[in-house]
């Protein structure tokens, strides 16, 4: 297997807030490989987004922070780089795509100075150069007549184009590493197919790694290549795509799939959602966080919490009772 | 009509900045020729400034210099706005008078826009910074901004130059924290995020994609500021504490005529009129500018309208 090019370590990021400490990101490790599409997964709120930015280092500080841990990006350790350097990383060798196409690009800026600026900040590339470059980006992500859209403003783009630049923008610099936050939720299925096809046709024409965060199951399936569950700031489960579905092991991701509709479902069979709710972050139960929601949990779940260990090659699990859930079926 | 599929040649697409200035001249006199008030009002700044420019060359007569035995007139064919109790030219002194309120007004706003714009924009990065910052602004703005440069002038002394310190000095506070809040909110949007995570460094984010998104306020802003000085100087002036009492300014021409209201209230009108007709104008510049710089106020003030 190749060297990860990507590995997070224990990482802890915390915010204050007036109701207490929320450990948005709670002892989280998984590595992203040189190349392959691995997807975090969860529901609103469970702390994929804060790992991102973690990585980012764009946690807001304060009220947020990464407390322990260690964040290891192609060999460096990115936590503890000064924040010049950091900066010199962003945009160059990690991009990221932000969720909401419509506010991500400046309104009164054109399209051609926001391209064009990665490549003035990293590549110390001329103003003329640099918008050729951001021509040529333009053409890269699917956008007919860029010389007319280069001079544009946001306003004149439809979403999915706007999606599309920003996505020319991460990958400017051609970075290892393309970080899509949310990155279709916001535009419609068929724009968000087209997106992520691109998505994944740009990073793989330069060998970049991408780390899709999202919470739809139907994206994670068709394109990731690894997967990490995550609930209430932990991953529950790490698996290789295929694998997750065929097996599911932790039973909050028994819980998600149960509840997507499927086309090879019986006819008039109801979809069963998870029962429960969300836990207060500030007020996590004791033990496994997941237990009040879990039919199969048991007495040691409400009082211990569960690690990841590996169940088989590719596969780690969170989880007491994997084994009962494994076969459940 | 040309074909439509023809590509636009670079040209087109580029304009050089002689062809920007004359759409943004172009844009000024179709809007002005839309709003009748905003015309008026900048017929009225732009004879002002040529006052300012040519007054003392305009006037016909040495208007410093005393007349006793014409002293007291009212407005005649020979004296447009009478004499004074010195028997100096009411009109000359008054559109002599025209220059130092321009100077006064403009000055303090532009060097309470740039050094306000500026440091908002720095302490809206650095919290302790902005903390200190703002308490020092909090406590410039609880006095009357009168009342503050009286101090200031007679602490430093009266002289135009003081004035404009004195002056700036409120003005610019009340930028900062004007500026400041807009920024705060401006920083956390997605598109400064977007910004950071491509690298850009703070202080281009600060200048190249904050600045431009808070132009309009500034703008607006501008417009009240100089209405403010050009009435903050004539007050100081009137109170005694402004310019010198020999240099024509509206606010001292108003002082002369004050103890002669009685018998010759030409004295005082005159500059007052003009004092009035100058500050509407540019607030009601101000006002069209903001109307067509916030398209959304806009939308709201037609639904208004119509209903």
């Amino acid at each position: 297997m190749t060297e990860a090019l990507l590995k997070v370590k224990n990482l802890h990021t915390e915010f204050r807030t007036e109701g207490g400490i929320v450990k948005a990101v709670d002892d989280v490790s998984f590595e992203v490989n040189a190349g392959e599409i691995f997807a975090l997964v969860g529901e609103s709120g469970c702390g994929k987004s804060v790992t991102a930015l973690s990585i980012m280092g764009l946690i807001p500080n304060p009220p947020g922070e990464i407390t322990s841990g260690s964040i290891e990006f192609d060999g460096v350790d990115l936590l503890s780089l000064p924040s010049r350097e950091m900066r010199a990383i962003r945009g160059s060798r990690i991009g990221m795509i932000f969720q909401e196409p419509m506010s991500s690009l400046n309104p009164v800026l054109t399209i051609e100075s926001q391209l064009a600026e990665p490549l003035k900040i990293h590549e110390n590339l001329s103003g003329n150069v640099a918008n050729d470059r951001a021509k040529e980006l333009i053409d890269m992500v699917g956008i007919p007549d860029s010389a007319t859209r280069m001079k544009q403003y946001p306003h004149e783009l439809s979403g999915g184009q706007r999606q599309r630049i920003m996505i020319a923008m991460a990958m400017a610099c051609s970075p290892q590493l393309l970080i899509a936050d949310e990155a279709t939720t916001a535009l419609d299925v068929t724009i968000q197919a087209q997106i992520l096809d691109l998505m994944q046709d740009v990073t793989s024409q330069t060998g970049a790694s991408l780390l899709i965060i999202t919470h739809n199951l139907g994206i994670v399936a068709r394109y990731a290549d690894r997967v990490g569950v995550m609930y209430a700031g932990k991953l529950r489960e790490v698996s290789d795509a295929s694998d997750l579905y065929a097996e599911p092991h932790h039973p909050y991701t028994v819980g998600l799939l149960q509840s997507v509709p499927r086309l090879d479902a019986d006819k008039g069979s109801p979809l069963s959602p998870i029962a429960g709710e969300i836990p207060d972050l500030t007020d996590l139960p004791e033990g496994c966080a997941f237990n009040p929601r879990c039919e199969w949990a048991v007495d040691k779940c409400r009082i211990e919490q569960p690690t990841l260990e590996e169940t088989k090659p590719g596969k780690q699990v969170a989880c007491f009772e994997h084994e009962t859930v494994a076969l459940r079926v | 009509m040309s074909v439509a599929s023809e590509p636009r040649t670079e040209w087109e697409l580029a304009p050089p900045w002689s062809t920007r200035l004359k759409g943004m001249f172009g844009s000024t006199v179709k809007a002005a020729k839309r709003d009748v008030v905003l015309a008026v009002s900048i017929t009225i700044l732009l004879i002002g400034l040529f006052l300012a420019f040519f007054g003392p060359t305009l006037a016909r007569t040495d208007y410093e210099r005393t007349d006793p035995i014409n002293r007291m007139q009212a407005p005649n064919t020979n004296h447009w706005f009478g004499t004074d109790n010195w028997g100096r030219d009411v009109f000359d002194r008054t559109i002599v008078g025209t220059r130092l309120s321009f100077l006064v007004g403009f000055s303090v706003t532009l060097i309470s826009t740039v050094i306000g714009v500026g440091v908002a924009l720095v302490i809206s990065y650095f919290k302790i910074l902005d903390a200190i910052m703002m308490r020092f602004v909090d406590g410039l703005l609880a006095f009357p901004t009168i009342l503050l440069a009286l101090a200031l002038i007679s602490l430093i002394g009266p002289s135009v130059g003081n004035v404009i310190i004195a002056l700036s000095l409120t003005a610019t506070a009340g930028k900062i924290r004007l500026v400041r809040g807009a920024v705060l909110s401006l920083r956390e949007s997605t598109y400064v995020d977007a910004a950071r995570a491509v690298g850009v460094p703070v202080p281009r984010i600060l200048f190249l994609h904050v600045l431009p998104n808070i132009v309009s306020i500034i703008i607006v802003q501008a417009t009240f500021t100089l209405a403010s000085a050009i009435l903050a100087e004539a007050s100081l002036s009137f109170l005694g504490a402004g310019v010198p009492e020999y240099v024509p300014s509206w606010g001292n021409i108003i002082a002369t005529g004050q103890g002669y209201i009685q018998v010759g209230f030409h004295i005082s009108f005159f500059p007052g009129l003009f004092l009035t007709i100058t500050v509407l104008a540019v607030v009601l510049i101000g006002d069209s500018v903001r109307d067509h710089l916030d398209p959304k106020l806009r939308g709201r003030l037609k639904t208004t309208a119509q209903q």
